[in-house]
């Protein structure tokens, strides 16, 4: 890492969220007697509501930090939002009425990072005066409130919720979501019945092994067969349904897979062993049955388990739109309900507040934050007649827009239909892997078939066992083991040094990747300007000139002028007087009697004679600012989106281990060239459109290339959802999330070359996994479609195999080291 | 020997009982959530009951 970039930053984060703590920052609050440094005044007022409340051993208890509270506090516009969710209209579709005083609802809590916010959240709103219960799920992030509607309002419990540092919103479920939670259920079901009952079936296997031949009278096997057969009857046609489901899908659509071979075992060995049992001859499989059965069901739970995981995308979405929007009624203002706009609705919105709809201003001009759809942190500038995005914020003034798009035709929607459409073009790898398998259980089929007709005609009695036992011993159990036991332990390690991988190829395609592409803002960068350098141009000091620019934009939320409020050497400047905003060129105020500008070069310098452009500030990396006096220009403000601490190093060891790196960003400004020297990325593609990003990396897989997408925004969606791999930032809406392979919880960059590598290890132990399960089937096939292997002798080898697979796979579980760092 | 015409059909019905048990906790959405109350059961506020003298000291409590 290279020192040289951060020499002060080296303290401890923020005690709530654990970013960096800005030099010299003044936030402090009193937990458990201690003072304790916060980065922001909204975390402070987050842990003084904590610390008041008497819940400081939720800091001793996380096991991770907060996400940092994005408010400071309840503003008027908050109340407003939040107060509509007492309305009966509002509440009707996520409120129930339990009994005539109680009512209970449910809803999404946004920030949960560990065990610890669900005691916290429960504490804090459980002492509320008539709250009667609550109950918060870690793993979707719910919670469910029971409260007494005479003695606080819902507004009042969202309220309590958003102090603390999380956001509530209702929750609607919609059909996907319903459907993923029966499924859980359904899965759930099937293997505890599977479990418990194939239990009971090998404890009287047990017996019947032991005692086959002369010790067990006839009848007591009899007697323990028929209950067996009683046992395993749930286990056949409840437990293994969906495999006996899938198969017959299968053969209807002529397509082969694993479900063919594994129902005909299992149809099969039923079949035969109620035959045995009913006319009390052969032998019976009641226990293989059960056994199987129980262990596939529990590797298709794991594999759905880490396909839902992240299954939240509905909520997601919407949550980008404001809840409420101040629509003028016959001049009047009132606040509504967003979803409640019309097309040619009249919105007033205020700076700082998202825009409810896609429409087109009418009155007034201001900045527009649109980084959430372009990745431009930047606001662009809008005037009379130009349109403007739902879910975008106004950052400077307050402007009328009327409501041109609603719902499903606004903006926003139709980056999810882009990422509906990249979803459907993914799985090619998948489908790969499922025609050689079906090859594979093509081969066992014939195989077993012609091994059963063979020896039909040598000797009909030995044909059905003879059989199963080909089909026991070829089960592809260490075959199907190989690949999953694998990646399951990659995975697991993977987790637990931050990256979270939410679907099945992720590993392969890492260890396959010969591109990766970087967005920048918030992936490669921090996402949010600072101040970097200050180059005076008369006799004025560094922090002078500091103090009259932090005084001028001291009112200001446009990102410019917050990297001003965050510098620690300003904190707590009073306002200049008369300022004035001109939107998209600075700021003039007067500070001390004087009148200064700050902005463009050219608005700024055009008062004192001297007319400068961009052309004359210090260097051409990052944003420029000019002070100026009415005399003369005071001093030029650096201002940059910082890199990711390791992000230089990460770069260059993903290009020692031979990947090409690229950086995709909808950024246009000198930035992005400053930011690629940096890191030293060669292939730069800058200023595309979500579409242009998606076509992008299309064009690049068409060509061959095995590609990873890393990104964070709403903009990254659809290009991460049409990359063949793609990992979001820790940081990223929960929407990128939802849509993205893996996801580096920890935003620590060098866990992606480890990753990588780890990738790399899973692959070439799935091959030794692999060669090894086929050079057991190829000695053991032989022996069993010869006769020379009994069913539970197949049973035992193909256990034995198994366990040979899980242990190799087993050396996955430690991460490797890679440029240790620090 | 014959004692095992009752065992096991005890048995049988215990493994439905136990069974029944199982399918009701998950539909009444008992194991929805497998992780927070692993944790809940450390996080309450016993920290009175600890004598003074018995408390570790915490240095860095959050990691």
């Amino acid at each position: 890492m290279n020192a040289s970039q951060d020499p002060l930053k080296h303290e401890q984060g923020c005690y709530h969220c654990g970013l960096d703590i800005p030099p010299g920052s003044q936030y402090i609050t009193q937990i458990g007697g201690v003072d304790r440094q916060m980065c922001c005044p909204g975390c402070q007022a987050v842990a003084q509501v904590i610390a008041d409340g008497g819940l400081e051993n939720y800091y001793k208890h996380r096991t991770s930090e907060a996400t940092s509270p994005e408010a400071i506090s309840a503003d008027d516009q908050l109340l407003a939002e939040l107060s509509l969710y007492d309305h009966d209209s509002v509440q009707s579709s996520f409120v129930v009425q339990t009994d005539k005083l109680t009512r209970q609802a449910t809803l999404v809590i946004e920030g949960i990072t560990c065990a610890a916010c669900v005691w916290l959240l429960e504490h804090h709103l459980g002492a509320l005066d008539g709250v009667e219960k609550v109950s918060v799920n870690l793993t979707n992030h719910r919670a469910r409130i029971d409260w007494q509607q005479s003695e606080i309002k819902l507004s009042e419990i969202l309220l309590a919720i958003h102090s603390i540092g999380y956001q509530g919103h209702p929750y609607h479920p919609d059909k996907e979501e319903q459907l993923l939670e029966r499924e859980t259920k359904l899965a759930m079901r099937r293997l505890g019945i599977a479990g418990v009952f194939s239990m009971q079936i090998m404890m009287l296997a047990a017996a019947l092994y032991t005692g086959a031949g002369a010790s067990l009278e006839a009848q007591y096997e009899t007697f323990i067969r028929w209950a067996s057969l009683v046992l395993a009857t749930p286990v056949v046609f409840y437990a293994s349904r969906p495999f006996f489901e899938a198969a017959l899908r299968d053969l209807k659509t002529r397509h082969l897979t694993m479900d063919v071979p594994v129902s005909i075992a299992i149809g099969g060995a039923y079949t035969a062993s109620i035959w045995a049992t009913l006319t009390n001859s052969g032998e019976v499989y009641f226990d293989s049955v059960s056994m199987f059965t129980f262990f596939l069901l529990i590797g298709r739970f794991l594999e759905m388990k880490a396909r839902h995981r992240t299954g939240r995308a509905g909520n997601a979405l919407l949550n980008l739109l404001p809840a409420s929007a101040v629509r003028y009624d016959d001049g009047q203002e009132t606040v509504v309900a967003a979803n409640e706009l019309q097309q040619g609705d009249r919105v007033l919105v205020k700076p700082g507040h998202t825009i409810p709809a896609d429409g087109r201003i009418i009155k007034g001009s201001s900045s527009i934050d649109e980084s959430a759809l372009t990745g431009e942190y930047l606001p662009l500038t809008k005037g009379i007649e130009d349109s403007v995005v739902g879910g975008t914020i106004n950052v400077e003034n307050p402007i009328d827009i009327e409501v041109t798009q609603v719902g499903a035709s606004s903006q926003l929607s139709s980056i999810v239909r882009l990422l509906e459409r990249a979803h459907e073009e993914k799985p090619q790898v998948a489908r790969l892997a499922d025609k050689v398998s079906g090859y594979f259980v093509a081969a066992v089929l014939i195989t077993a078939a012609t091994v059963g007709l063979t020896w039909w005609q040598i000797n009909p009695d030995h044909a059905f066992w003879i059989t199963l036992s080909v089909l026991v011993v070829t089960c592809p159990c260490a075959l199907s083991l190989a690949t999953p036991t694998a990646l399951t332990a990659a995975t697991g390690t993977l987790r637990q040094n931050g990256l979270l991988i939410t679907r099945g190829h992720v590993l392969e395609s890492l260890a396959k990747a010969t591109h990766i592409v970087f967005d920048k803002t918030g992936t490669l960068t921090e996402g949010n300007l600072s101040l970097q350098q200050i180059r005076t141009l008369s006799e004025i000091t560094d922090i002078d000139s500091l103090k009259i620019a932090a005084a001028l934009e001291s009112h200001s939320e446009h990102p410019i002028a917050k990297a001003f409020h965050k510098d620690p050497r300003v904190q707590n400047t009073a306002a200049a007087e008369t300022l004035t905003n001109h939107v998209g060129q600075g700021l003039e105020g007067i500070v001390n009697g004087q009148r200064y500008f700050i902005g463009k070069p050219g608005f700024a310098s055009q008062h004192c004679g001297a007319d400068l452009s961009f052309d004359d500030a210090p260097d051409r990396s990052g944003q420029w600012l000019l002070l100026a006096s009415e005399d003369q220009p005071l001093a030029w403000f650096g201002l940059n989106d910082p890199p990711r601490k390791q992000a230089a190093t990460m770069i260059t060891s993903l290009q020692q281990m031979g990947l090409e790196v690229q950086m995709l960003t909808g950024d246009s400004s000198a930035a992005v060239e400053h930011i690629a020297g940096q890191l030293k990325i060669n292939r730069v593609i800058s200023g595309v459109s979500p579409e242009q990003k998606l076509q992008h990396i299309q064009k690049l897989q068409d060509e061959g290339a095995q590609l990873i997408m890393v990104g964070d925004g709403i903009n990254d969606i659809p290009v991460l959802a049409g990359a063949q791999t793609s990992i979001a930032m820790g940081s990223a809406t929960d929407l990128a999330k939802t849509n993205a392979d893996a996801v580096l919880i920890s935003g620590e960059l060098m866990r992606l070359p480890q990753a990588l590598q780890l990738a790399r290890r899973t692959r070439s132990n799935i091959r030794q996994n692999l060669g090894w399960s086929i050079f057991y089937n190829l000695i053991a096939l032989p022996l069993a479609a010869t006769g020379m292997i009994a069913p539970w002798m197949a049973a035992i080898g193909m256990s034995v195999s198994s366990l040979v697979v899980v242990g190799n796979a087993l050396r996955l579980t430690k991460l490797g080291k890679t440029n240790p760092v620090e | 020997m014959s004692i095992i015409y009752l065992l096991i059909p005890i048995a049988i019905i215990l493994a439905g009982v136990a069974m029944w048990g199982f399918l009701w906790s998950v539909n009444s959405g008992q194991l929805d959530d497998l992780e927070s109350p692993a944790h809940s059961i450390l996080f309450e506020d016993d920290d009175h009951l600890i004598p003074d003298d018995a408390k570790p000291r915490d240095d860095n409590e959050t990691k």
